[in-house]
Protein backbone atom coordinates (compact mmCIF):
# COMPACT_ATOMS: atom_id res chain seq x y z
CA UNK A 1 0.00 0.00 0.00
CA UNK A 2 2.91 2.85 1.10
CA UNK A 3 4.64 1.57 -2.49
CA UNK A 4 1.65 2.45 -4.33
CA UNK A 5 1.15 5.51 -2.57
CA UNK A 6 4.53 6.09 -3.42
CA UNK A 7 4.53 5.57 -7.00
CA UNK A 8 1.77 7.25 -7.52
CA UNK A 9 3.22 10.39 -6.25
CA UNK A 10 6.04 9.53 -8.38
CA UNK A 11 3.86 9.09 -11.53
CA UNK A 12 2.22 12.33 -10.97
CA UNK A 13 5.43 14.12 -10.54
CA UNK A 14 6.76 12.85 -13.49
CA UNK A 15 3.60 13.79 -15.77
CA UNK A 16 3.29 16.92 -14.36
CA UNK A 17 7.44 18.26 -14.65
CA UNK A 18 7.39 16.45 -18.29
CA UNK A 19 4.42 18.54 -19.10
CA UNK A 20 5.72 21.72 -17.70
CA UNK A 21 9.11 21.33 -19.26
CA UNK A 22 7.61 20.75 -22.57
CA UNK A 23 5.22 24.35 -22.34
CA UNK A 24 8.55 26.18 -20.85
CA UNK A 25 9.98 25.23 -23.63
CA UNK A 26 7.36 26.23 -26.31
CA UNK A 27 6.76 29.63 -24.39
CA UNK A 28 11.08 30.83 -24.09
CA UNK A 29 11.19 29.99 -28.01
CA UNK A 30 8.19 32.31 -28.83
CA UNK A 31 9.82 34.88 -26.28
CA UNK A 32 12.82 34.28 -28.05
CA UNK A 33 16.63 34.57 -26.74
CA UNK A 34 16.01 35.80 -23.19
CA UNK A 35 20.32 37.49 -23.03
CA UNK A 36 19.20 39.76 -26.13
CA UNK A 37 15.95 41.16 -24.34
CA UNK A 38 18.14 41.75 -20.76
CA UNK A 39 20.93 43.49 -22.59
CA UNK A 40 17.92 45.83 -24.02
CA UNK A 41 15.24 45.93 -21.35
CA UNK A 42 16.83 45.10 -18.23
CA UNK A 43 15.94 42.09 -15.75
CA UNK A 44 12.70 43.87 -15.40
CA UNK A 45 12.15 43.61 -19.00
CA UNK A 46 12.77 40.19 -18.94
CA UNK A 47 10.18 38.98 -15.99
CA UNK A 48 7.76 41.79 -18.15
CA UNK A 49 8.31 39.35 -21.28
CA UNK A 50 7.94 35.79 -19.54
CA UNK A 51 5.26 36.79 -17.33
CA UNK A 52 3.02 38.06 -20.34
CA UNK A 53 3.47 34.36 -21.79
CA UNK A 54 0.35 32.39 -21.13
CA UNK A 55 2.44 29.18 -21.60
CA UNK A 56 4.80 29.97 -19.33
CA UNK A 57 2.55 30.41 -16.48
CA UNK A 58 0.44 27.18 -17.17
CA UNK A 59 3.98 25.67 -17.34
CA UNK A 60 4.99 27.12 -14.02
CA UNK A 61 1.67 25.59 -12.22
CA UNK A 62 2.46 22.20 -13.65
CA UNK A 63 6.22 22.83 -12.00
CA UNK A 64 4.84 23.98 -9.15
CA UNK A 65 2.47 20.94 -8.77
CA UNK A 66 5.29 18.64 -9.51
CA UNK A 67 7.12 20.37 -6.77
CA UNK A 68 5.19 19.43 -3.87
CA UNK A 69 4.53 16.02 -5.21
CA UNK A 70 8.45 16.05 -5.05
CA UNK A 71 7.69 16.74 -1.49
CA UNK A 72 5.11 14.18 -0.62
CA UNK A 73 6.63 11.92 -2.58
CA UNK A 74 10.44 12.31 -0.31
CA UNK A 75 8.69 12.39 2.84
CA UNK A 76 7.10 8.92 2.20
CA UNK A 77 10.21 7.31 0.04
CA UNK A 78 14.09 7.20 0.26
CA UNK A 79 15.25 10.42 -1.56
CA UNK A 80 17.73 8.09 -3.13
CA UNK A 81 15.34 6.49 -4.70
CA UNK A 82 12.30 9.25 -5.42
CA UNK A 83 15.15 11.79 -7.29
CA UNK A 84 16.57 8.86 -9.45
CA UNK A 85 13.31 7.16 -10.41
CA UNK A 86 11.39 10.53 -10.83
CA UNK A 87 14.72 11.86 -12.56
CA UNK A 88 15.16 8.92 -15.19
CA UNK A 89 11.11 8.95 -16.19
CA UNK A 90 10.93 12.16 -16.60
CA UNK A 91 14.03 12.15 -18.90
CA UNK A 92 12.43 9.76 -21.07
CA UNK A 93 8.66 11.30 -21.25
CA UNK A 94 10.39 14.75 -21.92
CA UNK A 95 12.34 13.66 -24.78
CA UNK A 96 9.38 11.83 -26.38
CA UNK A 97 7.12 15.00 -25.55
CA UNK A 98 9.81 17.98 -27.02
CA UNK A 99 9.94 14.71 -30.07
CA UNK A 100 6.40 14.72 -30.91
CA UNK A 101 4.92 17.86 -29.40
CA UNK A 102 7.97 20.32 -30.13
CA UNK A 103 8.87 18.70 -33.40
CA UNK A 104 12.65 18.74 -31.96
CA UNK A 105 15.36 16.96 -33.85
CA UNK A 106 16.08 14.08 -31.37
CA UNK A 107 19.04 12.09 -33.62
CA UNK A 108 20.71 8.98 -32.78
CA UNK A 109 23.22 10.88 -30.70
CA UNK A 110 20.25 12.45 -28.14
CA UNK A 111 18.61 9.34 -28.01
CA UNK A 112 21.79 7.91 -27.44
CA UNK A 113 22.86 10.53 -24.39
CA UNK A 114 18.95 9.89 -23.20
CA UNK A 115 19.37 6.47 -22.98
CA UNK A 116 22.92 6.76 -21.01
CA UNK A 117 21.48 9.56 -19.33
CA UNK A 118 18.04 7.33 -18.06
CA UNK A 119 20.28 4.19 -17.03
CA UNK A 120 23.14 6.59 -15.14
CA UNK A 121 20.01 7.61 -12.87
CA UNK A 122 18.73 4.17 -12.34
CA UNK A 123 22.30 2.91 -11.38
CA UNK A 124 22.59 6.00 -8.40
CA UNK A 125 19.64 3.71 -6.60
CA UNK A 126 21.53 0.67 -6.38
CA UNK B 1 34.32 38.66 -30.08
CA UNK B 2 30.64 39.35 -29.34
CA UNK B 3 30.01 35.72 -30.31
CA UNK B 4 32.83 34.81 -28.09
CA UNK B 5 31.25 36.23 -25.30
CA UNK B 6 27.88 34.49 -26.34
CA UNK B 7 29.64 31.39 -26.53
CA UNK B 8 31.40 31.88 -23.15
CA UNK B 9 27.83 33.10 -21.20
CA UNK B 10 25.93 29.68 -23.11
CA UNK B 11 28.66 27.33 -21.34
CA UNK B 12 28.28 29.38 -17.82
CA UNK B 13 24.63 28.95 -17.98
CA UNK B 14 24.74 25.16 -19.08
CA UNK B 15 26.96 24.66 -15.60
CA UNK B 16 24.81 27.14 -13.36
CA UNK B 17 22.05 24.57 -14.08
CA UNK B 18 23.86 21.24 -13.21
CA UNK B 19 25.53 23.26 -9.86
CA UNK B 20 22.50 25.32 -8.31
CA UNK B 21 20.19 21.83 -9.19
CA UNK B 22 22.61 19.70 -7.67
CA UNK B 23 22.91 21.75 -4.65
CA UNK B 24 19.69 22.71 -4.22
CA UNK B 25 18.18 18.90 -4.29
CA UNK B 26 20.56 18.66 -1.31
CA UNK B 27 19.80 21.30 0.88
CA UNK B 28 16.12 20.01 0.49
CA UNK B 29 16.76 16.66 1.37
CA UNK B 30 18.50 17.96 4.67
CA UNK B 31 15.39 20.27 5.35
CA UNK B 32 13.28 17.22 4.64
CA UNK B 33 15.23 15.21 7.45
CA UNK B 34 13.87 18.17 10.07
CA UNK B 35 10.54 18.13 8.98
CA UNK B 36 9.81 14.49 9.12
CA UNK B 37 6.99 12.48 7.19
CA UNK B 38 3.98 13.79 6.55
CA UNK B 39 0.46 12.34 6.41
CA UNK B 40 -2.19 12.99 4.11
CA UNK B 41 -4.78 13.64 6.94
CA UNK B 42 -2.57 16.68 8.08
CA UNK B 43 -1.24 17.44 4.49
CA UNK B 44 -1.07 21.60 5.67
CA UNK B 45 2.16 20.12 7.64
CA UNK B 46 3.64 20.71 4.19
CA UNK B 47 3.69 24.66 4.55
CA UNK B 48 6.19 24.27 7.61
CA UNK B 49 8.95 23.66 5.41
CA UNK B 50 8.75 27.00 4.29
CA UNK B 51 9.94 28.40 7.64
CA UNK B 52 12.80 25.74 7.49
CA UNK B 53 16.14 27.77 6.82
CA UNK B 54 17.73 24.76 5.36
CA UNK B 55 14.59 24.28 2.75
CA UNK B 56 14.69 28.29 2.15
CA UNK B 57 18.18 28.17 0.83
CA UNK B 58 17.59 25.23 -1.34
CA UNK B 59 14.83 27.10 -2.65
CA UNK B 60 17.19 30.32 -3.44
CA UNK B 61 19.31 27.39 -4.90
CA UNK B 62 17.09 25.76 -7.51
CA UNK B 63 15.40 29.71 -7.98
CA UNK B 64 18.82 29.80 -9.77
CA UNK B 65 18.40 27.08 -11.35
CA UNK B 66 15.36 28.26 -12.97
CA UNK B 67 16.51 31.41 -13.91
CA UNK B 68 19.40 29.54 -15.66
CA UNK B 69 16.97 27.11 -17.54
CA UNK B 70 14.73 29.06 -18.89
CA UNK B 71 17.53 31.53 -20.39
CA UNK B 72 18.97 28.20 -21.91
CA UNK B 73 15.73 26.94 -23.25
CA UNK B 74 15.40 30.70 -24.72
CA UNK B 75 18.58 29.65 -26.69
CA UNK B 76 18.19 25.34 -26.97
CA UNK B 77 16.21 22.82 -27.61
CA UNK B 78 14.33 20.75 -24.40
CA UNK B 79 16.42 17.73 -25.51
CA UNK B 80 19.56 19.54 -25.49
CA UNK B 81 18.99 21.20 -22.19
CA UNK B 82 17.79 18.53 -20.04
CA UNK B 83 21.15 16.31 -19.96
CA UNK B 84 22.39 19.52 -17.65
CA UNK B 85 19.18 18.97 -15.15
CA UNK B 86 20.37 15.45 -14.69
CA UNK B 87 24.08 16.52 -14.47
CA UNK B 88 22.96 17.87 -11.45
CA UNK B 89 22.60 13.96 -9.83
CA UNK B 90 26.19 14.19 -10.42
CA UNK B 91 27.38 17.05 -8.38
CA UNK B 92 24.30 15.83 -5.91
CA UNK B 93 26.52 12.53 -5.37
CA UNK B 94 29.99 14.76 -4.94
CA UNK B 95 28.16 16.59 -2.50
CA UNK B 96 26.73 13.83 -0.41
CA UNK B 97 30.22 12.31 -0.55
CA UNK B 98 31.99 15.63 0.93
CA UNK B 99 29.27 17.45 3.08
CA UNK B 100 26.59 14.48 3.84
CA UNK B 101 29.51 12.03 4.57
CA UNK B 102 27.00 9.64 2.76
CA UNK B 103 28.73 6.52 1.11
CA UNK B 104 29.04 6.24 -2.64
CA UNK B 105 28.92 2.78 -3.65
CA UNK B 106 30.66 1.51 -7.17
CA UNK B 107 27.57 1.27 -9.10
CA UNK B 108 26.60 4.94 -7.87
CA UNK B 109 30.06 5.84 -9.44
CA UNK B 110 29.52 3.91 -12.58
CA UNK B 111 25.75 5.88 -12.89
CA UNK B 112 27.68 8.80 -12.54
CA UNK B 113 30.18 7.60 -15.58
CA UNK B 114 27.26 7.10 -17.38
CA UNK B 115 25.60 10.52 -16.86
CA UNK B 116 28.74 12.32 -17.93
CA UNK B 117 28.85 10.02 -21.58
CA UNK B 118 25.72 11.36 -22.25
CA UNK B 119 25.98 14.59 -21.22
CA UNK B 120 29.10 15.28 -23.09
CA UNK B 121 27.91 13.50 -25.84
CA UNK B 122 24.49 16.23 -26.36
CA UNK B 123 27.04 19.35 -25.29
CA UNK B 124 28.60 18.24 -28.41
CA UNK B 125 26.27 18.41 -30.61
CA UNK B 126 24.02 20.81 -32.27
CA UNK B 127 22.08 22.95 -29.38
CA UNK B 128 19.16 24.11 -31.54
CA UNK B 129 16.85 22.03 -34.65
CA UNK B 130 17.71 23.56 -37.77
CA UNK B 131 13.71 24.33 -38.93
CA UNK B 132 15.23 24.69 -42.46
CA UNK B 133 17.10 21.84 -42.83
CA UNK B 134 15.15 19.39 -40.76
CA UNK B 135 14.62 16.92 -43.75
CA UNK B 136 18.57 16.56 -44.33
CA UNK B 137 20.52 13.49 -42.93
CA UNK B 138 20.59 13.88 -39.12
CA UNK B 139 24.09 12.29 -38.87
CA UNK B 140 25.87 14.86 -41.41
CA UNK B 141 23.77 17.29 -39.75
CA UNK B 142 25.06 17.24 -36.24
CA UNK B 143 28.63 16.04 -37.35
CA UNK B 144 28.72 19.69 -39.22
CA UNK B 145 27.34 21.39 -36.76
CA UNK B 146 29.92 20.16 -34.56
CA UNK B 147 32.95 20.90 -36.27
CA UNK B 148 31.32 24.82 -36.63
CA UNK B 149 31.17 25.00 -33.15
CA UNK B 150 34.20 23.65 -32.00
CA UNK B 151 37.03 26.08 -32.89
CA UNK B 152 34.95 28.69 -30.82
CA UNK B 153 35.18 27.26 -28.15
CA UNK B 154 38.37 25.96 -28.35
CA UNK B 155 39.28 29.83 -28.92
CA UNK B 156 37.90 30.71 -25.84
CA UNK B 157 39.34 28.63 -24.06
CA UNK B 158 42.68 29.85 -25.08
Amino acid sequence: MNSLKLWTAIGMLVLASSAGDVMLSAAMKRIGDLDLIRVEKGLLGVIGHVVREKLFLLGLCCLIFSFFCLLTALSWGDASLVAPASASLTYICSAILAKFLLHENVDRRRWLSAALVCVGVLLLVK
Amino acid sequence: MADIRVKFKKIFIYLAIACCNGTGDVLLKRGMENLGEIHLNHWTHIFNAFIDPWIILGILFLAGFFYSYLTALSWADLTFVLPATAFGYVVTAFLSRVFLHETVSPWRWAGVLLITCGVGLVARGPSLTERRTKDTALGKDSSHAKDAALPKEQHELA
